[in-house]
């Protein structure tokens, strides 16, 4: 898997928000299908990366690339069009909107005709919204909200908002998916079945992940590559087992040692 | 008869006026309070051309002949169009303001906009100033509102069910998400304000040239632009059927009203007061409107047989 082609190449990304250093000399190279995790305490910058991943905050320093892309400069929904795909920590659904609008606005940038064919019910329109609707509805029927394609999403249970924003963040046929804590709130047995759900995703449209989460059952489990953050820093970065073992990583989680703390 | 006639005319106008507001406010989420603006630049730019050019032209052939009456429509749709041109325009200088200001700010913005568009024709003597716009041809009828605002109401419909609609309404829901989603928000907001600006524009002609065809920069103040907002919201903001609901009552109820008068002594007239104690009812017990989000034909029970036709063994 390691050796597929370079999706995303960040660099030196640096941000500082007034005297604050939020992130400083990040690095992250992620290709085809791979599953990263992104991992580190709270207030470690994690979000923030995903932030200047999709174009929400722009870098003070670094370079990010997307595909053969400078994303630096580009807005949120250029980059989304590239191929980047993310979901909030805080669900940000579209809560008035039923369930299968939700997918169909996330595949907004495959609907190619214009508003004046949506007006005079061209053929071409017709088609676009036929196959817009069929892959909305197959997407549902993976993470199994073909039944409630047509409820709000504000009346659905929270791990059900939680697969929505998945569903509807992969609408975009995306390269590189984001997911900002899918586990948040879930209980254990939603985990599992989430983490099953991310493999399968991974390999059924050949997409590479990159996670954060605090859950390290899911993080451990099934990511491939580790990465984990401390105030902006990058202090470790390995497989699960090197990150298990880092001191570094210990010591971030669990405090420094006793003596050293003495000392 | 004449004056019911009005009356409808009227209500076809305000129809048109509810539908193209609710596409920026109600679909979009963009508070605008200049709609009056948007209807008084199609009104005037398009009485300009009637009078100055379309006009004399048409005269030209005799009264009552078939090219008269020819060349009268279809110059009165040639003018309404271009007046809905012109206020697509200043809907697209509305609208760029709308990409930096969010909900209070933005209607300030469309407030003063309407504002400045009424001092601007107090100020042009070509097109009466403060005397008002008068010596417009009479061109519009029953017919050809009705038939724009059916136009109208297509348009909203089915931009609603199409991409574009879903865009409008991720803008309105959640802008960040939206962006995510690779919606250009900005684009968004501009296309609804140009849509919106020039279905407006096409109801000013179509006001303008009816009878008694005169037009006064009095007519197009703020409180012009409340009465429409006053109608999305009372027939629920993002729905069509309701808009049109509501810009039919709205328009009805103050003239049904006037016969309350004859029923209470001493000659005073309540129509007024019992109109804005309706409105205030109404919003007190529907807060949503009266169909919220959803419309008309939400409401009514679903066909049960999903049999195809020809499938049915009904003879």
């Amino acid at each position: 898997m390691a050796d597929g082609n370079i999706i995303l190449d960040a660099k030196n990304v640096t941000i500082r928000f007034g005297g604050l250093t939020a992130v400083s000399s990040f690095d992250l190279t992620i290709r085809d299908g791979e599953l990263v995790g992104l991992i580190g305490p709270n207030g470690a910058g994690k979000t923030t990366i995903f932030n200047m991943l999709t174009g929400v905050y722009k870098p003070t320093e670094g370079e990010i690339r997307v595909g053969d892309h400078t994303t630096v400069k580009m807005k949120p929904y250029q980059i989304t069009a590239r191929g980047v795909a993310r979901t909030f920590q805080n669900i940000r659904l579209f809560k008035e909107l039923s369930v299968l609008d939700n997918v169909k606005i996330g595949g907004h940038i495959h609907y190619t005709y214009s508003g004046t064919s949506a007006v005079l019910h061209t053929n071409r329109f017709f088609a676009a919204e036929q196959v817009g609707e069929d892959e909305a509805l197959k997407l549902l029927a993976i993470f199994g909200l073909e039944d409630r394609a047509q409820y709000l999403a504000k009346n659905l249970p929270y791990g059900d908002q939680r697969r929505l924003e998945i569903a509807r963040a992969l609408a975009a046929r995306p390269r590189l998916l984001l997911l900002d804590e899918p586990a948040a709130g879930l209980n254990t047995g939603e985990t599992l079945a989430l983490m099953d759900k991310i493999h399968e995703i991974r390999d059924r449209f050949k997409v590479a992940v990159l996670l954060i989460e605090h859950n390290m059952e899911l993080v451990m489990g099934i990511c491939e590559r580790i990465i984990v953050l401390n105030f902006g820093k990058t202090i470790a970065q390995g497989t699960p087992e090197q990150i298990r073992a880092d001191p570094m990583v210990i010591e971030a989680y669990l405090g420094e040692p006793a003596e050293a703390a003495e000392a | 008869m004449r004056y019911y006639h009005r009356i409808l005319v009227m209500m076809g106008i305000n129809i048109m006026l509810a539908v193209s507001l609710n596409i920026i406010n109600g679909h979009a989420g963009q508070f605008s309070l200049g709609h009056a603006g948007f209807m008084a630049v199609g009104a005037y730019f398009a009485a300009y051309l009637t009078v100055y050019y379309f006009g004399p032209y048409v005269d030209k052939f005799p009264d009552g002949s078939t090219q008269h009456w020819i060349l009268q429509n279809a110059m009165l749709v040639l003018g309404v169009l271009l007046g809905g041109l012109a206020a697509a325009i200043a809907g697209y200088v509305v609208g760029l303001p709308s990409l930096r200001l969010r909900g209070d700010y933005l209607a300030i913005v469309t407030l003063g906009f309407g504002e400045i568009i009424r001092v601007l024709i107090l100020n042009i003597d070509k097109i009466g100033a403060a005397r008002g716009f008068s010596g417009i041809p009479a061109w519009s009828n029953f017919f050809w509102v009705f038939f724009f605002a059916g136009i109208t109401i297509l348009i909203s419909n089915r931009l609603i069910n199409s991409s574009v609609g879903r865009a409008f309404l991720a803008v309105r829901e959640d802008q960040i998400a939206a962006e995510a989603m690779g919606v250009d928000t900005t684009r968004y907001k501009v296309k609804a304000f140009i849509i919106g600006s020039c279905l407006a524009g096409i109801a000013g002609g179509l006001f303008a040239h009816y009878t008694p065809a005169y037009l006064n920069p009095t007519m197009f103040t703020f409180i012009r632009s409340f009465e429409v907002v006053a109608m999305v919201v009372l027939g629920g903001l993002g729905s069509i059927s309701g808009s049109i609901v509501a810009a039919v009552i709205l328009t009805f109820l103050p003239e049904g009203l006037r016969s309350v008068k004859e029923f209470i002594p001493g000659g005073r007239d309540p129509r007024m007061v019992i109109y804005s104690l309706m409105l205030i009812i109404l919003m007190l017990t529907r807060p949503q409107g009266l169909f919220g989000r959803r419309e008309l034909w939400d409401f009514l029970p679903k066909r049960r047989d999903k049999v195809p036709k020809e499938a049915r063994d009904d003879g």
